[in-house]
């Protein structure tokens, strides 16, 4: 690999092409219109521009990007997250042009990315599943049968829904008994197919994840990271390790991703995301992202091992530099998502230009940004200006550290989420990590109540 | 007839439809009230349904479907009764 070309935007864009220099491997940046003049396209050796500032009209066009590495010589292609990370389409036309895809072939990525199939992997690799019916199920007896295999409480779904819509939680047999026929019509009006499948509804539910590194050959696990502090799905507090797990679940876990891994012979970093109970302590798989994580400097932060890097040598054919007893963790690291965003406006998105910039910085605070002062938030692409990494001898001295970071940062011109960040530093029941999936937006809506 | 201007408040892309398979939210000539959305601006990544904000019948789209607008660009013009 000697000329690698980066086909993403913003921080991640950044990170990339910053290990790649620290390799000696020369880099390419790509940008839409609007990103003409960012950050990384400063930073790397050269620019190609490729199309108009929607990302349907320049990062999400894998011509574009197959031209642009045709044009300087790119022997090689890193896709970052988002965008087109996940489609293996892409992995294969960048294989097909006879180029190096940082990441796992297109097979396992549509492997993975299937649910069903990704589940049969784990089944194959004796990786526990959320209980529930591989299928549909054919009406409402053969429901409450299903159910007493899942156990309650239930979920209800439609199966041609999607992004939680159609979903009904049940408690009981009676509870099931009664809403499924109505669940079912109104699937059938909403997306043309009645058909309802069940999954066991977890209360009190964590979401935890486990960093892999694959060859093809061998896998290791680099601990997991929690992120259960979410919005609508999307994370905004992630940290290693897991405040919330024991150390017996803790190896279960990591075991089963590594397990998984082996069972499709994964290449490159991966994550392995797991539901946990809270109550029980029992963990689920879920799916698998088959690409580097936003989330992903945690992890560096308390293993000392560069996950980037560490694609670029995999990519480029090494073996695992690593066996898993070289893995070691030391330490707690805490990362926040600082958005363009105005809390009091119900995160309304912030487009537009900053004034001065000031970042955190010091003693053991990383902050990733493609953020400068004088710039500006781009309408067309995600709300994400900065993630401040702390880490800390143990959680609470990150978590100490994370005030000084936070209160150091700052942006004029437009309202961003560091100040909430900051606000939820000091709450007792992130101290303690007495927190699930649903706890933050909880707290939302009661903070907004109580102003 | 008093004409009420229907604005963005936020800047990104204008659509006409909820989703692309979805038919319009208001076709030129329909009723609409207060809060019934005439169209959706999509700013970073996350949609923004823009409500006519009058009663009235709406006699005109300004921008077309998926052009770039600007926070306070008029979108549509409501004629109210």
């Amino acid at each position: 690999m000697r000329r690698l070309l980066v086909a993403n935007r913003g921080e991640i864009a950044v990170r990339i092409i910053r290990a790649a220099r620290d390799l000696g491997i020369s880099t390419v940046a790509v940008a839409s219109k609007a990103d003409a003049d960012a950050l990384h396209t400063r930073l790397a050796d050269t620019s190609v521009e490729i199309g108009p500032s929607p990302a349907s009209k320049s990062y999400l066009v894998a011509d574009a990007l197959l031209a642009a590495a045709k044009e300087t010589g790119a022997d090689a292609i890193h896709p970052g997250y988002g965008f087109l990370s996940e489609r293996a389409a892409f992995a294969d036309a960048v294989a097909g042009a006879g180029l190096t895809f940082v990441g796992p072939a297109g097979s396992v990525i549509e492997r993975m990315g299937d649910k069903v199939a990704a589940r049969e992997v784990a089944r194959a690799a004796g990786v526990p599943t959320v209980p529930g019916t591989p299928g549909g199920v054919s009406g409402v007896d053969a429901a409450v049968e299903a159910a007493r295999e899942t156990g309650y409480p239930v979920m209800l779904k439609a199966a041609a829904g999607g992004g939680g819509r159609g979903i009904r939680v049940v408690h009981d047999e009676d509870g099931l008994r009664s809403a499924f026929g109505q669940a079912s019509t109104e699937a059938q009006k909403a997306f043309g197919d009645g058909t309802m499948y069940l999954e066991r509804f977890v209360e009190r539910a964590r979401h935890v994840e486990v960093q892999v590194l694959g060859d093809g050959t061998d896998a290791v696990h680099l601990f997991e990271r929690e992120c259960s502090l979410q919005r609508r799905r999307q994370k905004v507090v992630e940290e290693a390790v897991s405040p919330g797990i024991s150390q017996q679940v803790r190896d279960a876990m990591t075991t089963a991703a590594v397990q998984l891994c082996r069972e499709v012979g994964y290449t490159s970093a991966g994550t392995v995301e797991f539901l946990v109970d809270d109550d029980s302590g029992a963990f689920f798989f879920i799916e698998m992202n088959t690409r580097i994580q936003v989330e992903h400097p945690t992890t560096e932060l308390v293993t000392g091992i560069d996950l980037v890097a560490e694609q670029l040598r995999i990519a480029a054919g090494s073996r695992l530099r690593f066996t898993q007893e070289q893995i070691e963790r030391r330490g707690h690291a805490i990362e926040y998502r600082v958005c363009a965003e105005d809390p009091a406006r119900d995160f309304l998105p912030q487009p537009g230009p900053v004034g001065r910039v000031t970042l955190p910085s010091g003693p053991w605070v990383r902050c990733d940004t493609w953020l400068e002062p004088d710039g500006t938030v781009p309408p067309y692409y995600d709300s994400l200006m900065a993630k401040v990494v702390v880490w800390g001898a143990d959680r609470e001295e990150a978590l100490a550290r994370s005030r000084r970071a936070l209160d150091e940062f700052s942006v004029s011109g437009i309202a961003t989420t560091a100040g909430l960040l900051r606000e939820l530093t000091d709450e007792p029941w992130v101290a303690s990590a007495d927190f699930h999936t649903s706890t933050l937006e909880q707290w939302l809506t009661s903070r907004k109540e109580t102003s | 007839m008093p004409r009420h201007e229907v604005v963005s408040p936020i800047p990104g892309v204008f659509y006409r439809r909820p989703d692309p398979d979805s038919p319009p939210f208001a076709e030129d000539g329909a009723s609409v009230t207060d809060d019934s959305p005439v169209g959706l601006v999509e700013v970073m990544k996350s949609f923004h349904q823009i409500p006519a904000g009058a009663s009235g019948t709406v006699v005109e789209f300004l921008v077309g479907d998926e052009d770039e607008v600007d926070a306070g660009q008029p979108v549509a013009v409501v004629e109210t009764a």
